[in-house]
């Protein structure tokens, strides 16, 4: 999944397909040839898509049944794979600690909310400087984001300790104590995806007509009541986007884990490694570590079907709070 | 009509994407004269510049081959190398270690050089034993030896004096080390005796043999890490920790020992031959730091691994890369190494080494080939490292007593031994 960041709101809004009529199949049979350019103008993009995505994906999934040598070749073992799956420790305690990063990491979207709500008063001055700061961590390049973050939260000689240091608190080692590693982590998580998460929201709150405001203000409506009426709702389709990204980048960490955790070797000797490693950090470790490569594919497709599981539900509850229009 | 003129272009279209992307797979195979570049993949930036001297004074004699040096970060070496081997772009020429060897050569990845040795008519004899053995899989030779390093104690002469404490000199022991690992520490500045770093080669392998023990029996069957001297050998650095004498794990994974040794946060520090052009240019160390031999337990012992160049089994060029092999494996080639690397492995070339690091005591690293042990190995290397690393682990961190580690270890190990 890419996120491309040009999030405007109607970007927002034919993100989430609308339902296909049955009737539109027939008409198509009419435009043959206009389908037949059609066709030839997407054909780059979806021959992309299929030789880069799709394919892979396929391979991924017959890899999951075989078992690799140590400079590639491999074998036919069926569901050996799954089997030990279904029984490894590590893999269980990877998705716990992946589900822990994405329910935490949900904690950003109100926050992104909030913050958009600020930047989004029509009087505040140097908005504009705001919104930059904010949006910088985005453009910053993750490992770099993970390799500034990892010099902070050093124990000895870190930013963060030496500022505790000062009010007469010794901090811990943030990203090396099994305690506080996993939330120091999401801290950072949180902190790089605020500026992107705001700049949907602002788009969204922008594009909510004025007038509903002044009809609710005329109608004695505070600013509360108006945030909660009107923006919130208007907000949902964005709400949901943010939400669904949120969800399957978190499911798919691994740069911060890989800069800030180690990999290999130093992060074995990490002794809090087991409490930050995500399922697609074990992946890596699998697949290019201990070169154990069928076994990595096997984690991949389970995360797939994890993230497509998780992904259906949110398409089906939205229609409980997302409102378009 | 129209409609089959634009099926036909949008065929014609496709046709032509397909053959571009097609021209963009194909090479030049190599032939004999021709102009060829060669791949040299290495880990170590300290010795970037004088493999570029190498590679500079080979082309010299051989215009027509030109080398391309490629580091690649040690954490990340054998991950890469092996991702470029499965997908066929293997670097032509590059760096071996005793620890991988074997797989390297019973996979076919890297090309036998016996044959050529012998009609070369090379001598292997110049090169120490136990580097060659270590090199030859089933009687062929797969490597010509490089360099080869042996361990010793860094020690920071500065904090030693501030704490009143005699130098490492040759011949003290495990019980010399702890009373000034007791002296050196001091918590109010942040210093430590030293860093109970969990690695074996410098570390902990080197007190296993010193206590007697061994981490793999002679035949490479065998896990040692159950026999209880190679228990005292691990207690030895799990103790030091547990006496807040070395930083526990949680510092040493934000900081990493060579970094808190070099900012005199470690009165020593248990490193390498290698580590002479480390310390001879970094400002703080390079006045302040010098070399004295590893404390002797039940009997002395180091540590002796060296590195060797080897030919990848699917280069294009396959003899201008022996070519080049045979000339790094060349006395000249060595005596441009010691100069600005680490010891050359030619027999003879090793005082270029101990001239061009003088501010040192390098004498201790050659001194200690007397005593040295060859470097643990077996076919499949990596897969028991790695359960040394998840095990040791946690007796560093004290979650689990050193003996119950070190036997599930012991377990873990022989299974893996079994499947080799």
């Amino acid at each position: 999944m890419t996120a491309t960041v040009t999030g405007t709101a109607d970007d927002v809004r034919t993100a989430v397909p609308a339902p296909v009529p049955a009737r539109r199949r027939r008409r198509w049979r009419h435009r043959g040839a206009e389908a037949a350019w059609a066709y030839l103008l997407i054909a780059p993009t979806g021959l992309g898509l299929a030789v880069f995505y799709l394919w892979p994906v396929v391979q991924t999934g017959y890899f999951s049944f075989t078992e690799w040598g140590p400079f590639g070749g491999h074998e036919w073992v069926g569901l050996d794979n799954y089997r030990t799956l279904a029984a490894d420790d590590e893999v269980l305690t990877a998705l716990r600690n992946t589900v822990t990063y994405t329910v935490l990491g949900l904690l950003g979207i109100p926050l992104a909310v909030l913050f958009a709500a600020l930047l989004n008063r029509p009087r505040l001055r140097g908005v504009s400087a705001y919104r930059a700061l904010f949006f910088l961590p985005v453009v910053t390049m993750p490992v770099a984001v993970a390799m500034v973050w990892r010099w902070l939260y050093n124990g000895d000689f870190g930013l963060i300790n030496y500022l505790l240091s000062l009010v007469g608190v010794e901090g811990p080692h943030w990203i090396a104590d099994p305690a506080t590693a996993l939330y120091a982590m999401v801290a950072v998580g949180i902190w790089t995806s605020l500026g992107y998460n705001i700049v949907i929201f602002l788009a969204g709150m922008q594009s909510i007509p004025r007038e509903y405001y002044e009809a609710a203000s005329i109608d004695g409506a505070g600013a509360l009541a108006q945030f909660r009426r009107i923006t919130l709702p208007l907000l949902s389709p964005s709400l949901f986007f943010v939400s669904v990204l949120s969800v399957i980048g978190s499911l798919q960490l691994f740069d911060l884990v890989y800069v800030m955790g180690g990999s290999g070797q130093a992060a074995r000797a990490n002794p809090a490694f087991p409490r930050i490693q995500t399922v697609v950090h074990l992946f890596y470790d699998k697949a290019f570590y201990t070169n154990d490569r069928g076994y990595a594919a096997a984690i991949v497709m389970a995360l797939l079907v994890l993230i497509v599981i998780l992904t259906a539900i949110q398409f089906r509850l939205q229609k409980r709070w997302v409102h378009y229009g | 009509m129209w409609k089959a003129v634009r099926v036909g272009a949008a065929a014609v279209l496709a046709a032509a994407l397909a053959v571009t992307a097609a021209g963009c797979g194909s090479e030049e195979p190599a032939a004999g004269d021709e102009k060829v570049t060669l791949s040299y993949a290495v880990w170590d930036k300290n010795q970037v510049p004088v493999m570029e001297e190498l590679a500079a004074a080979f082309t010299k004699d051989h215009p027509n081959i030109t080398i391309n040096v490629q580091l690649t970060p040690w954490a990340d070496y054998w991950t890469k190398l092996r991702a470029a081997v499965t997908g066929g772009a293997a670097p032509d020429v590059f760096w071996m270690n005793g620890p991988n060897i074997q797989l390297y050569a019973d996979n076919g990845v890297i090309m036998p050089l016996a044959d050529k040795v012998a009609e070369a008519k090379l001598d292997l004899g110049v090169y120490p034993k136990a580097l060659v053995d270590l090199y030859t899989f089933e009687g062929k030779v797969y490597g010509l030896p490089k360099d080869f390093d042996t361990v010793g104690v860094w020690y920071n002469k500065e904090l030693f004096d501030a704490a009143g404490v005699k130098y490492p000199a040759d011949g003290w022991t495990w019980a010399d080390f702890k009373a000034a690992a007791a002296k050196l520490t001091d918590p109010a500045k942040g210093v430590y005796a030293v860093g109970a770093n969990l690695a074996g080669q410098e570390y902990y392998y080197n007190t296993i043999y010193q206590a007697g023990g061994n981490v793999i029996s002679a035949d490479g069957k065998k896990s040692g890490f159950d026999d209880p001297a190679t228990i005292e050998g691990l207690r030895f650095w799990t103790d030091l920790i547990k006496n807040k004498q070395s930083p526990d794990l949680k510092t040493m994974t934000d900081t990493a020992p060579l970094q808190l040794f070099e900012s005199g946060k470690l009165a020593m520090y248990w490193g390498g031959s290698w580590n002479v052009a480390e310390f001879g240019k970094n400002e703080y160390t390079k006045t302040r730091v010098d070399a004295a031999p590893l404390p002797a337990g039940v009997k002395q012992a180091t540590i002796i691994h060296g590195l060797a160049n080897v030919v990848s089994a699917k280069t294009k060029a396959p003899a201008q890369a022996w070519e080049f092999v045979k000339f790094l494996g060349s006395k000249p080639a060595a005596e441009i190494l010691g100069k600005k690397g680490p010891i050359p492995a030619y027999t003879g070339t090793q005082d270029a080494w101990l001239a061009a690091n003088s501010q040192f005591k390098g004498k201790v690293f050659l001194d200690a080939v007397a005593y040295a042990v060859p470097y643990p190995v077996s076919r499949n290397t990596a897969a028991w490292n790695d359960e040394e690393f998840k095990q040791l682990t946690k007796a560093y961190t004290g979650e689990v007593a050193v003996e119950a580690a070190a036997k599930e270890l012991a377990t873990q190990m022989n299974a893996l031994l079994a499947k080799e």
